[in-house]
């Protein structure tokens, strides 16, 4: 299947989409406390889209049974959301998905609750900076893999390694779209990047090894050893100019509007 | 929500190797070595040579994978 690309309006309208959002993200980030029950969010999310009159991707698709994915620590993503209250000092990815007039925007997040550890917050810290650096990569004439190895470089630097068998993807009028954009790779391989590719770019990091475990719910992925594990997303599409983050929330702004400057300036 | 991204292929078991590990003909007859899936390793599913098998390969390393399900 050919990589579907986009009109400057069907971006428009993606990026309509993304706004939206990032904006129900950005709610759900400030009920993150300790004592917030999971499902709460979930309640949250289900009521600001019947008022923004939008469509929760992820709720059915197939047959996941909740608006919004919340895996907490060793979940790495696809977390149920339960009655469980989160607990000062843990770490937790929100990851939301949302569908209007037809397109879909896809975006998550990793923050601690209350006060955390300098280890966990190095690895949040870590995860998101990786995003960014394979939406920098993610230019026009660039190739895949270059995305992929920005990603890749980014978080073992750091010591972390990369989920293998979860990857991002092209996003559009479905959630997954060509081709899957792995976090991990060769630089100068597989597809070009043109304008008009919209793309889910999503590392999931790990503090220790990448394998998973699905748990008995047939959802929920945790690292296989345990360890802590972090996941950041974006929905970017490819301009002329370069990548435009259709989902970037009011703390990225700044990021964002570096990525067309000049290299030199963008240091 | 980022993609489950495992091709899953059949194949046939030839020889065990040490660690749960199995050198696996596939049906398009490449060679791979896999090894048993978390859940088949609780279950206690034995797996003996010849025994016909899905495979689950990630499209980024097709030489390695996982066996999540024995025929019977």
């Amino acid at each position: 299947m050919p990589i579907i690309i986009k009109s400057d309006e069907e971006i428009a309208l993606m990026a309509e989409s993304g706004r939206i959002l990032a904006e129900v993200l950005e709610l759900l980030a400030a009920e993150v406390r300790p004592g917030t029950i999971i499902q709460d969010l979930d309640t949250i999310v289900r009521e600001e889209y019947r008022r923004r009159n939008v469509i929760p991707t992820f709720l059915g698709y197939r047959g996941f049974p909740a608006h919004v994915c919340v895996s907490v620590n060793e979940q790495i993503v696809h977390g149920i959301p339960s009655d469980r209250k989160l607990r000062e000092g843990e770490i937790v990815s929100i990851d939301l998905g949302v569908t209007h007039q037809g397109f879909v925007a896809d975006s998550a997040l990793t923050m601690g609750v209350g006060r955390i550890g300098q280890e966990e917050q190095r690895l949040i810290d870590t995860t998101h900076r990786a995003l960014w650096a394979g939406i920098r990569a993610a230019r026009p004439g660039a190739r895949l893999g270059d995305v992929s190895h920005a990603i890749q470089t980014c978080a073992e630097a750091e010591g972390y390694s990369l989920v293998r068998e979860y990857v991002g993807h092209g996003i559009g009028r479905d959630m997954h779209e060509e081709p899957p954009v792995p976090n991990f790779g060769p630089p100068d391989r597989g597809p070009v990047l043109q304008k008009g590719m919209v793309l889910a770019l999503e590392p999931m990091v790990c503090m220790g090894d990448w394998r998973t475990k699905v748990h008995d719910d047939e959802w929920t992925v945790s690292t296989l050893d345990g360890s802590l594990s972090a996941h950041f997303e974006h929905t970017v599409a490819i301009t002329e100019e370069g990548p435009r983050v259709l989902t970037a929330r009011s703390d990225e702004q700044q990021l964002a509007a570096a990525l067309n400057e000049p290299a030199e300036v963008r240091g | 929500m980022p993609k489950k991204d495992a091709i899953e292929v059949e194949g046939v078991v030839k020889s065990p190797l040490k660690n749960a590990m199995f050198k696996i003909d596939l049906a398009n007859g490449h060679e791979v070595l896999a090894h048993i899936s978390g859940k088949m390793r609780m279950n206690y599913i034995k797996i003996v040579p010849g025994d016909r098998v899905l495979v689950e390969l990630s499209p980024y390393d097709l030489s390695r994978g996982r066996i999540t399900y024995r025929f019977r």
